[in-house]
């Protein structure tokens, strides 16, 4: 497939070769294959511990695609929540992605109408930063990077691994023994460490935290997440942007930083004015 | 084998393809004021850190909610160090695991 090339990432610096960039992104791409291969099973085991069937695990990975809402929605379904709470809550955890979607727009803009369609539905946190990172390497746009990050690295090592840990679960006896109540805790905790990047989210996590213990123990478990998580952005939003000390915006280039490999994209000293979504070309 | 979750799958697919498709298939959907965008980075790690907490601090019996401490706070708390420290999010889980597993076979429920 050809590189797109109506888009150019001026703002980035001395653009790599494209077979260069490429080997590096199928390197990248093979590192968050394993580790979508080991959350994918983890995945897996936690939704067959909260009741989940095989084709209702495949569903949620094929069909929503999205690890943080997947593993919430275990969380809710095991708590009882009612599904239109289950929908808000899956809305706004989700709601991310708008970001990433605005950031990659100007330089896909290009594809074909399905093409997009389909891009749209394969975008996830992992995908967005290796296509990203791609991206910014060779200053434009590249569909078969993003196919690689989407679908290589992701989409299909996701649905093996959530159906491999589906299916060995049950084979599992006694699971809590073995720790698997903890791992969707320790899941989501982990997911919001890579989610933050200033003080605005730490406070908003930390106040999110709090009210929802602080809810749930009054008003039940599922009111308490959902006043934790529209609550929690409200507070954050307190802090002056002057003293957010906002590294690497959800959506920038910078961003996807957090989901590769370390060190492998650009400097830190790179750019260190760029602002939210500057990356995309006019 | 039961199919019911399918149907809250395709809801959900529902309300998670506008936020990814509408950049990328309406550009000038992307021109949100910059405070709903700062509003929407927010609501992830606001969420997440919600879902933990009330899964590890409470637990529901049938007198109602009530506040948990237990060996779940290490296993989560040593998971969130490793993952802020390492930026690893196997292996923060892997730790956690593994905390449970040696605390409950020494006892510690």
């Amino acid at each position: 497939m050809p590189p797109d090339e109506a888009v150019v990432l001026e703002a980035a610096p001395a653009h790599m070769e494209l077979r260069a960039s490429r080997r590096q992104l199928v390197l990248e791409a093979a590192g968050i294959a394993v580790s979508a291969l080991g959350f994918g099973f983890v995945y897996g085991l936690a939704a067959r511990d909260a009741g989940f069937s095989p084709v209702e695990v495949l569903a949620m990975s094929v069909i929503v695609f999205a690890g943080a809402a997947q593993f919430a929605a275990v969380g809710y379904v095991a708590g009882g929540l009612a599904w239109p709470g289950i929908l808000l809550l899956t809305a706004l955890l989700n709601a991310r992605h708008l970001l990433y979607s605005a950031a990659l727009a100007p330089l896909l803009r290009d594809r074909p109408f399905a093409e997009r369609a389909v891009m749209a539905h394969l975008l996830t946190d992992e995908a967005f930063a290796l296509a990203m990172a791609h991206f910014r390497r060779i200053g434009r746009a590249d569909a078969w990077g993003y196919w690689v990050a989407a679908i290589g690295a992701t989409f299909i090592p996701w649905n093996i691994a959530t159906m491999a840990g589906v299916l060995v679960g049950g084979s599992i006896p006694e699971p809590n023994r073995f720790g698997i109540d903890v791992i969707f805790p320790a899941a989501m905790v982990g997911l919001a460490i890579g989610l933050i990047s200033g003080r605005r989210e730490i406070v908003a996590a930390i106040v999110g935290a709090g009210v929802g213990v602080a809810v749930a123990l009054v008003a039940g478990p599922a009111i308490g997440i959902i006043a934790g998580g529209l609550v929690g952005p409200a507070v954050g939003l307190a802090i002056p942007a002057a003293r957010a000390a906002e590294r690497a915006p959800l959506g920038t280039g910078r961003s996807a930083e957090r989901y590769a490999m370390p060190g492998s994209h650009f400097d830190d000293e790179e750019r260190t004015d760029e602002s939210r979504r500057e990356d995309p070309p006019t | 084998m039961s199919t019911q979750l399918v149907l809250l799958a395709v809801l959900m697919f529902l309300v998670t393809y506008p936020s990814r498709a509408l950049g990328l298939l309406a550009p000038a959907m992307d021109r949100l004021p910059r405070r709903a965008l700062d509003y929407l980075q927010l609501v992830g790690p606001a969420i997440l850190a919600a879902l933990a907490a009330v899964n590890v601090m409470v637990v529901t019996t049938d007198a109602g909610p009530r506040f948990h401490v237990g060996l779940e706070w290490v296993a989560v708390g040593a998971c969130l160090a490793v993952v802020a420290w390492r930026r690893n999010l196997f292996l923060g889980l892997i730790v956690a695991v593994a905390i449970a597993i040696v605390g409950r076979a020494a006892g510690i429920a």
